[in-house]
């Protein structure tokens, strides 16, 4: 045993995703010596930025922020630490007719153009923005606060329950209704309610999909909906922002708040098991065998990982690894991140629109989404799929040599498997030509403008960022995996079946997104077991 | 003069009727008018051909209400089962059918593993189920209404899902919104069984076996089974009509007066109260209270009037969701139809066909864009072997409910029907090679038939959708969940109402409990 792995930390979180290092910044500030342990050579997770061509930075995972909590970011002063977030508002979508749909920021610009498409849908548009707005306004405060559990009569968990059956019930009894409606209706049934026209409805829909192996027809995606756009950039709700030089500044930040604090990152130092001895968590064993220990073990990683993989099942109750095994964690997207030699033109918008500096798709109703669905549950990625395109070098030329931009492609839908067998090199190149080839049909010269391009298939993003099967979301975001079911029943307080095993990835409560709520909810939790004072925020700081 | 009464029901459903014997019986003056000549809507009968009659659309008993059955002496009035604890037969297009009866699995190449889950799958289930049927048998409880009976009704509602114990509890909490699929995959390995009790989640609705909710409609079906503890899927002596001639007995026997031909044309108002009905020859029939039996959309927006209604609630109706996806399949045959390994005695039960999940989503997949199942999924019963007066000696009648057929079927339906029937035969040759030979006539009532043969918005089986956001409290929409709409002196008694669809008789009981409550009679 060599010296430093006599050393015994307080606190080790096993893995520096965006919540890994979230709760392992609130432990340091806290005063614990906490180390975070990393198994690639970079940090960051899915929050990340690579380059993988000369002079180029991708975000090749996560490619937006909005959803991270602006308590945190406050709190851990990210901004200090170099943070810089970008925002931006509106979208765009072509049209296979030659037309598209532009969403402005600007209220009468919005509404001229919905009426350009559909009169009647520029009314009730109006109707819709206030009816989302009120639902995003009541699930935010639910994000930073551990969930209850309903099962329970400990007067913590009774009282938490009023407070959340409250919550709803102070909506008034017509808010409410409309509430669970929208909690469990299809995003495609809820904008049909609304609006007629097809590209509207399909513009709309697509934060119902985004990560989610369920289509716009699918019950529970207008709660998905909901959960892209609970999101604030600048107290601007629903709006969306880019880090400056990438994903990976959040990352970065963080583990510059987390070192300040004290703490410690090892990269290159994966964890094969979790090592239990008589119920109680006593360190990790590293995959090069050396050792490190401590009382408090924190995995960032998803559920299925954690228990199934660097956990010994005769170390768990048999109904956690049971499931485990049943977890919902199937992959539905992909990404393309490409290398432009300049600004592609498109045959619908004029060059150096605004539009552009926002996010961009190809699929104009309702119909080619679902059936985008389609292909994906039977075992095959999207013919025809929903992209959700930025390029982030308009507005953060630092991504990109001068001249030069970088275009991020986010694809839905993608299979963890295709028809029920690893993916092949081969395939992932079709699936890149797939993709390629929908964004071509709208630009003359896309194509010929592609310096370089990453193709990514949940195959991709399991092996490199150790999402099991390539699930963005740590976990379906479906109600059977939300709020106190996230990620098992009886388990959704951060705490583990073990002694000193804590939970803090998106896995659990509130779930996926670049938000951060995860990983500070699992500290507040931490501290109030070793009886430490609070310092992790629990709900808006402006409330 | 004019006979003024203390309630009119519109429909001689089984819930109208229903309805009507429960308000007669407490001594309200009952006239329940009915637009067909028969009583029972969809749950009366048809002729299909000179000589043989079958089930116009629902074809088992799957929910009755053992309450009802007693306090309005069914039994007294002629109702007898003909078969009860029918079996399910989830048929195998090799002969290798499995048969589900009760909490029992028979059949070839079955998983041990399978048999063990299944009966702990149906216990479980079958606890959540009987909660779920407690609630069926009230009103719906306000949220937030700030009424103390609404607050009673909730926490009563939590304890008695506290008291199923920590576990179930929370299970129930997990898979209350969940999609069947996942819960089966996770349950069981064979793909046979999977398939079958995906199909028993979705059959109704515009909704495929991995849509979530699809737990939800699953429990919905096993409620009227939770009681008994076997199938209790059964059928009537007499076939389907018996049922509604025995509720029309005992509605008549207990004053109520049932006029049948006699549609009616709108809900007559007077300063925003419901005062009586116009029947379509034009007669007024006065009333203070007026119980329509019809769906929500016809009711509302047909017989009462948009006008006469605020906008929000104008709204909230528009978005029912009733789109037909059920369409039923008739077929006459000239002899007994041979089944592949299926004994003759075995022809009674309830044969399914849908033999994976994948099957049975693909055959919804298609419904979303209109389109008919090129592989449907069916449920066949066959009435006259169980009931002989329904065909000729030693001929048979084949009923079959039959997905999906989508209500608004692109090219429309009037080229679509013919195709479609062709293919549902089709589909019944591969497990019984010959029937298309005994087949002697054969109808498809697909749902704008069902619509205008009942007066069906949409051809909807359940009176629309049955899924997490038309459930109770929003069933068929905030502002009528509690039986008593926006127009006072105006009820429902429908399916659209709380506890939905499935031939139960609750929504009239319910109805009639909450009329009584809120209405003198004279």
């Amino acid at each position: 045993m060599n010296k430093r792995a006599a050393h015994k930390h307080d606190v080790i979180v096993i893995g520096a995703g965006h919540n890994g290092l979230v709760n392992a910044a609130y432990l340091a500030k806290s005063g614990l010596d906490v180390l975070v342990l990393e198994k690639n050579p970079w940090i960051g997770g899915a929050s990340v930025s690579r380059s993988l061509y000369d002079g180029w930075t991708y975000s090749n995972c996560s490619y937006v922020c909005s959803l991270f909590r602006p308590e945190i970011y406050r709190d851990l002063e990210l901004a200090r630490h170099g943070l810089q977030v970008i925002p931006f508002d509106g979208g765009l979508t072509f049209m296979r007719n030659g037309d598209y749909f532009g969403s402005y920021p600007d209220e009468e610009r919005l509404r001229r153009e919905i009426a350009r498409h559909s009169k009647r849908d520029a009314d009730a548009y109006n109707r819709y923005a206030a009816d989302v707005s009120r639902q995003t306004q009541l699930i935010r405060p639910l994000l930073l606060r551990t969930p209850p559990d309903p099962a329970s009569f400990r007067p913590r968990d009774v009282m938490e329950l009023i407070h959340l059956l409250k919550t709803f019930w102070d909506l008034g009894e017509e808010v409410l209704y409309d509430t669970i409606r929208f909690w469990t209706m299809s995003i495609g049934d809820f904008l049909d309610e609304y609006f007629e026209s097809d590209v509207i409805k399909a513009h709309l829909a697509g934060s119902g999909i985004i990560g989610t192996a369920l289509g716009v027809y699918s019950p529970g995606t207008a709660y998905v909906l909901l959960h892209h756009y609970m999101g604030d950039v600048d107290g601007s709700i629903g709006s969306w922002g880019f880090a400056r030089g990438g994903m990976g500044s959040i990352a970065k930040a963080l583990a510059s708040a987390f070192q300040a604090f004290g703490g410690k990152i090892e990269t290159e130092a994966g964890v094969k098991t979790i090592r239990v001895a008589k119920g109680r968590v006593k360190g990790v064993v590293l995959e090069n065998g050396d050792e490190r220990h401590a009382k408090i073990v924190v995995s960032n990683l998803d559920p299925k990982r954690t228990f199934l993989e660097i956990m010994d099942e005769k170390d768990l109750p048999a109904d956690v690894v049971r499931r485990a095994r049943n977890f919902k964690i199937r992959g539905s997207s992909g990404k393309v991140n490409i290398a432009l030699d300049g600004m592609p033109d498109f045959y619908a918008v004029p060059r150096g629109h605004e539009l552009f500096k926002t996010d961009f798709h190809f699929i104009d109703s309702l119909e080619r989404m679902e059936r985008a669905y389609d292909d994906w549950k039977n075992g095959a990625w999207s013919k025809d799929p929903y992209l959700d395109t930025l390029i982030p070098t308009l507005v953060d030329p630092t991504m990109a040599p001068p001249g030069k931009h970088m275009m991020t492609v986010f694809a839905q839908y993608c299979p963890p498997k295709v028809n029920g067998e690893d993916w092949t090199d081969a395939q992932r190149d079709q699936f890149g030509a797939t993709v390629i080839d929908q964004i071509a049909e709208y630009s003359p010269n896309f194509k010929d403008l592609i310096l370089h391009a990453e193709i990514r298939t949940p195959r991709e993003l399991e092996n490199e960022v150790g999402l099991t099967e390539g699930n963005i979301f740590q976990g379906e975001l479906t109600a059977d995996q939300l709020l106190f079911n996230r990620p098992f029943p009886g388990y959704a307080q951060y705490r583990g079946p073990v002694k000193g095993l804590y939970m803090s990835g998106s896995g659990t409560h509130p779930g996926g997104g670049v938000m951060g709520a995860p990983g500070a909810n699992s500290a507040r939790e931490i501290l109030r077991d070793l009886r430490r004072k609070n310092i992790v925020p629990d709900a808006l700081s402006d409330e | 003069m004019n006979k003024q009464y203390d309630a009119i029901v519109i429909g001689a459903g089984h819930n109208g009727l229903v309805c009507a014997a429960y308000l007669a019986r407490a001594g309200y003056s009952t006239l329940v008018i009915e637009a067909n000549k028969q009583v029972g809507g969809m749950a009366g009968m048809r002729e299909l051909a000179p000589g043989y009659a079958v089930p116009a659309c629902a074809h088992l008993l799957f929910l009755p209400c053992a309450k009802i059955m007693a306090d309005l002496s069914l039994e007294r009035h002629g109702l007898r089962p003909a078969a009860a604890n029918l079996d399910t037969i989830a048929l195998d297009a090799d002969g290798n059918h499995l048969i589900l009866a009760g909490n029992a699995l028979r059949g070839g190449a079955l998983d041990a593993a399978d048999r063990a889950a299944y009966a702990q799958f149906q216990n479980q289930l079958r606890r959540f189920a009987k909660l779920l049927q407690k609630t069926f048998a009230t009103r719906p409880p306000r949220l937030a209404s700030g009424g103390l009976a609404d607050l009673a009704a909730l926490a009563k509602l939590g304890l008695s899902a506290r008291l199923l114990g920590r576990d179930d509890m929370r299970e129930l909490l997990r898979i209350g919104a969940l999609n069947i699929h996942d819960l089966l995959r996770e349950t069981f390995v064979d793909e046979r069984l999977q398939g079958v009790l995906g199909f028993d989640a979705v059959l109704g609705n515009n909704l495929g076996p991995r849509s979530p909710g699809t737990v939800l409609t699953y429990l919905h079906r096993l409620t009227g089974q939770a009681r008994e503890g076997g199938n209790g899927v059964w059928t009537p002596a007499g076939g389907m009509g018996a049922l509604a001639q025995a509720l029309r007995a005992s509605a008549a026997a207990a004053g109520a007066e049932i006029l049948t031909g006699q549609p009616a044309r709108r809900v007559l108002l007077e300063r925003d109260r419901a005062v009586g009905v116009e029947t379509a020859s034009g007669r007024q029939i006065n009333s203070p209270v007026v119980v329509s039996n019809a769906d929500p959309k016809t009711t509302f927006l047909k017989l009462v009037g948009a006008r006469h209604l605020e906008t929000g609630f104008v709204r909230r109706v528009n978005n029912i969701r009733m789109g037909g996806k059920a369409a039923k399949l008739h077929l006459a045959l000239n002899g007994v139809p041979v089944f592949k390994a299926l004994a003759d005695e075995q022809l009674g039960q309830r044969l399914v066909i849908a033999p994976s999940l994948n099957y049975v989503e693909r055959a919804f997949d298609s419904a979303k864009y209109g389109e008919c199942s090129p592989e449907p999924v069916m449920e066949i019963t066959i009435p006259s072997a169980r009931e002989t007066s329904l065909a000729p000696k030693g001929k048979h009648v084949l009923s079959a409910i039959v997905q999906c057929a989508p209500y608004d079927l692109r090219g429309g339906w009037e080229a679509g029907r013919a195709v479609f029937r062709r293919r549902l035969i089709d589909k019944l040759v591969e497990y019984a090679p010959g029937i298309r030979e005994q087949v002697t006539a054969a109808e498809l009532l697909a749902p704008p038939d069902l619509e205008q043969a009942f007066n069906l918005h949409g051809g909807h089986w359940h009176h629309g959708e049955y899924s997490l956001d038309q459930f109770m409290m929003l069933r068929p929409a905030p502002g009528a969940a509690q039986y008593a709409t926006p127009v006072a002196g105006l009820y429902l008694c429908g399916a659209g109402a709380h506890p939905g669809g499935g031939v139960m008789g609750l929504a009239g009981r319910n109805a009639a409990a909450e009329i009584m409550k809120r209405e003198r009679r004279r």
